[in-house]
């Protein structure tokens, strides 16, 4: 935060700022839709009514600029990669990365030409969640994840 | 394990001595062909109710026109072409067609043998949806089709090098290509 960056000791003001600002960005999760094989399915079941993401804060959105995290579902091939980097720029700070997915995490089962073999390779990722695809269960399980994470950050005293 | 597989073997042979002999002029599509273009057809195939014709290269466009236009044979629907690559064979390419005919609910299919280098000429002319399977097969296998409109890569990047499905394509590319490309195509690759 600029100016008063790493220039605030610990103390109750402090911490109690942080405690919104995290409480306001946990609760108010907007991912980019990075859909892009049979996890992206998943991913939209995930925020169907059954499963219901809303009640997380976390609504769907179609363009960067209005995302905090990017949910990379599917296999990320290499064709695809610039795009994903592209995009993931255009994000404004702070954001996070979800992988979803045994192919974002490593390439999974593509140990060939095409595919990047982890999307940690093309940006940072924050929460990995395994699975081929994973449940929505577990797709909410790393949101809530990322969630306790952003809780640990400290705002004005990074 | 070593008589189950003697076994198997032989029933493969017992198999390809009970193959029923057909009489290929009972399918108009032979008949008309070979009435038409008689040295077109080299090899003839009935099996599992497919009939599967191997054409000469040159005449290919011929062949599929007549079975497009010809009232009785009616073949109005490109299903698919595919590229075969058969490092082994004296000549290693094959392209092969899969033509319906939406009125007559028949199927055929068709095959053409290239050697290296050789070109065949292209069916977008009978079928217009010939363009992008032509793509693909020029992509994947490299195979060059004469007087396509557009030949140029489909699925993969367009500065990639080498056709994938060749047998002698390694599984995870060339070493070091996949990692070549992606840091010609993103400065942050190495400093992440």
């Amino acid at each position: 935060m600029g100016v008063i960056d790493r220039r605030l000791p610990d103390n109750k003001l402090t911490e109690v700022i942080d405690k919104v600002v995290n409480w306001a960005r946990a609760s108010s999760l907007w991912p980019m839709t990075f859909g892009l094989a049979c996890c992206a399915i998943e991913m939209m079941a995930a925020g169907a009514s059954r499963f219901d993401f809303d009640r997380f804060g976390v609504i769907f959105r179609a363009t960067p600029r209005q995302s905090d995290v990017m949910i990379v579902a599917g296999t990320l091939t290499l064709k695809m990669a610039p795009v994903l980097r592209k995009v993931y720029d255009q994000m404004p700070e702070p954001r996070w990365v979800i992988s979803m997915g045994s192919c974002a995490n490593s390439g999974g089962i593509y140990k060939t030409y095409h595919v990047v073999q982890g999307v940690d390779k093309i940006v940072p990722v924050d929460v990995y969640v395994p699975g081929c695809p994973p449940r929505p269960e577990g797709l909410m399980y790393g949101v809530i994840r990322l969630q306790e994470k952003i809780f640990q950050m400290k705002v004005l005293r990074r | 394990m070593a008589e189950n597989e003697k076994k198997v073997v032989q029933k493969k042979e017992q198999q390809q001595e009970e193959k029923p002999k057909v009489d290929f002029n009972k399918f108009p599509e032979v008949r008309k062909i070979k009435e038409k273009f008689p040295e077109a057809i080299e090899e003839m195939d009935y099996f599992r109710e497919e009939l599967t014709l191997r054409i000469k290269k040159d005449y290919i466009v011929k062949v599929c026109e007549l079975l497009r236009d010809d009232p009785e044979l009616s073949y109005n629907y490109l299903e698919d072409i595919c590229g075969v690559h058969y490092p082994k064979r004296e000549k290693p390419l094959e392209v092969v067609y899969h033509i319906y005919s939406v009125s007559r609910r028949t199927r055929i299919r068709l095959k053409v043998s290239l050697a290296e280098n050789e070109e065949v000429e292209s069916v977008c002319s009978v079928w217009p949806s010939a363009n992008w399977f032509e793509r693909e097969a020029y992509d994947m296998v490299g195979i060059r089709f004469a007087n396509h409109p557009d030949l140029r890569r489909i699925l993969l990047p367009e500065d990639w090098e080498g056709h994938p499905l060749r047998k002698d394509y390694p599984l995870e590319g060339p070493p070091g290509y996949r990692e070549k490309w992606l840091r010609e195509h993103l400065p942050y690759y190495n400093k992440l």
